[in-house]
């Protein structure tokens, strides 16, 4: 074992051989190991969003035809560390009547529901926290504790315009969760296992986008949800509801709100590339090493996250009850069709050739999304008929 | 004391603490977080027994939706927020003492049962638990039928929510 082909565990097994020369007990020296590792990915993530902050400014300002920062070091990079002093010298407040336990538990809460979902991401074959068998469930899991965390900073502040935010949120949340559900039960019946590391060894001979194209879209819409981000950012809206559920908060409690915000769209990024879009795999560059590996990941995710940035800033909000319409009427059904279609094709399909394989699949993906579509047209013609009296489309363009 | 026994203590310390104070504390909206404590205490256990698989489920649904539809019934219904009224009753002591022999009588059944004080034995290294619990819902020598009759039980009470709520006289719901 040397440390190009498998850098964690030789830095472990070095550490370990370090501790036990000191005289710890083999268990103990095992437990600072996982704590060292802990701390490590959790601080590497940290960095990585302060770097985030500055990738978001910079990319919204090209969408919206601005420069971004552009004065604090080399094309602004060292932005965000001036922000950071700004939010830490802020006044710390706390509203009256809040209940101050659950009001400072909350942003805590939500970054580690974001810093959890770090633990089963496999950033290279060899290295990742901890590979569960039930990693898709996992990411349900740690989302609940986001919402929970969400109402628990809007119920403490004690402000109306904050639960109004959390209401929305969890009734976005809770719907949206099932599609999401429904699309990634798909690279697990085409892996044939829930893990994360599996599902990425599954994409050898071809990524799952295009064997699923569909469901990597509906993945992406559902994250987008799952995320409150726009098209679907109801529980901070603005112009109706102030800010939503971090209403109150001042200083660095918003900013781990800030930065949970954003590093769960990286995170997002990360997983849509680990479902959809081969992981560490990238043409056979990957068996470069382990590093290559991750790096190739952390590109693929920041790839993913600019898709969200790209949808955030181009696409407008929608109202409520579109959304929960659009999620119950449309991607709900569309999702569950297609996942049962999918499990189908994939057993009558398997023992074909691969060729054959994978063109059924896309193939079964175009003709699914193609009557998706003729649906649509159909019920927005009759519709159109019912508003407008039957008067064709054309004739109505005067109002 | 093993490593793994001052851990379960711990965790099973922390389930009954937070148990209790989900019963003791006058804040409704204290006592669902404190219930919150608890199921994931529960989850712990569940991992401790490399039962991931429940162990995620237990967190998906007990705090992902049991927990967080408590909190809203909670917020949408209680105007106060903190309860009142006495917390004991006068038959506190009787059911007191049926609570103890309760415990009493499950402590002194499984000690006379000989797996009691033993050690679990390790699993093989490569067992797929969550394999053997599909194969199982689904096999017919297993829970085929209970699990199906549970999904028929669900969709009854899905389908009987929607009727409730559905109301035919409104007319066409799309403005």
């Amino acid at each position: 074992m040397n440390f190009w082909s498998d850098p964690v565990n030789f830095i472990a097994h070095w550490l370990t051989s370090l501790f036990v020369g000191w005289g710890i007990a083999g268990w103990l020296a095992s437990l600072i190991i996982q704590l060292i590792g802990v701390v490590v990915l959790i601080s590497l993530m940290m960095l990585l969003d302060i770097f985030l902050v500055w990738v978001e400014r910079k990319v919204v300002a090209r969408f919206q035809d601005r420069l971004g920062p552009n004065r604090v070091g080399p094309f602004g990079i060292i932005q965000p560390f001036a922000d950071i002093i700004k939010l830490l010298i802020k006044e710390d407040i706390t509203p009256d009547g809040a209940d101050k336990v659950v009001y400072n538990l909350a942003p805590i809460l939500s970054l580690m529901s974001v810093l959890l979902l770090w633990a089963i991401i496999p950033l290279a074959p060899v290295i990742f926290g901890v590979d569960l068998n039930v990693g898709a469930l996992y990411i349900i899991a740690a989302g609940s504790i986001g919402t929970l965390s969400i109402i628990m900073a809007a119920w403490s502040s004690n402000n109306k315009y904050a639960l109004i935010g959390a209401f929305r949120q969890v009734a976005v949340l809770v719907s949206f969760e099932i599609p999401m559900i429904a699309t990634m039960l798909i690279p697990t019946i085409l892996a044939g296992s829930m893990g994360m590391n599996e599902i990425v060894q599954g994409q050898q001979t071809v990524w799952y986008v295009v064997l699923a194209p569909l469901a990597a879209l509906i993945f992406m819409i559902a994250a987008i949800a799952e995320l409150g981000r726009s098209p679907f950012d109801l529980n901070e809206a603005e112009s109706e509801i102030v800010a939503g559920f971090h209403i109150e908060y001042t200083g660095m409690k918003f900013g781990l709100f800030y930065a949970g915000e954003l590093l769960h769209a990286f995170t997002f990024g990360g997983f849509w590339a680990i479902l959809f879009l081969g992981g560490y795999r990238f043409f056979g560059l990957e068996n470069l090493g382990p590093l290559v590996a991750a790096v190739i990941l952390l590109a693929k995710a920041m790839f993913g996250y600019w898709v969200i940035m790209w949808i955030r800033y181009t696409v407008m909000r929608i109202r409520i009850d579109h959304m929960l319409a659009f999620n119950w009427k449309f991607l709900t059904p569309v999702a569950f069709v297609l996942l049962m279609l999918t499990a189908l094709m994939n057993t009558l399909l398997r023992g074909t050739q691969s060729g054959i394989y994978i063109l059924g699949m896309f193939l079964t993906n175009v003709v699914l999304g193609w009557i998706i579509v003729e649906i649509l047209r159909g019920y927005s013609r009759s519709e159109r008929e019912r508003t407008e009296g039957g008067a064709p489309a054309a004739a109505t363009t005067h109002h | 004391m093993t490593a793994m026994q001052i851990f379960f203590l711990i965790v099973g310390l922390v389930i009954l603490g937070s148990a209790l104070t989900v019963v003791t504390t006058r804040n409704l909206i204290h006592a669902a977080l404190w219930l919150i404590v608890t199921l994931f205490g529960v989850a712990v256990l569940f991992a401790i027994l490399n039962a991931s698989f429940l162990a995620v489920v237990q967190v998906v649904v007990y705090i992902g939706a049991i927990a967080i539809l408590f909190i809203f019934a909670v917020m949408l219904t209680h105007k106060e927020m903190r309860d009142r009224g006495p917390q004991l009753n006068n038959a506190w002591w009787l059911n007191a003492i049926i609570a103890l022999l309760t415990f009493g009588g499950l402590f002194w059944m499984l000690e006379s049962w000989n797996g009691f004080s033993k050690t679990a034995a390790d699993f093989p290294s490569n067992f797929d638990a969550v394999g053997q619990l599909g194969n199982a819902l689904i096999s017919p020598d297993a829970f085929v039928l209970p699990f199906e009759v549970a999904s028929v039980l669900l969709l009854a009470a899905l389908v009987g929510a929607v009727y409730i709520a559905f109301n035919p006289h409104s007319g066409d719901s799309r403005k």
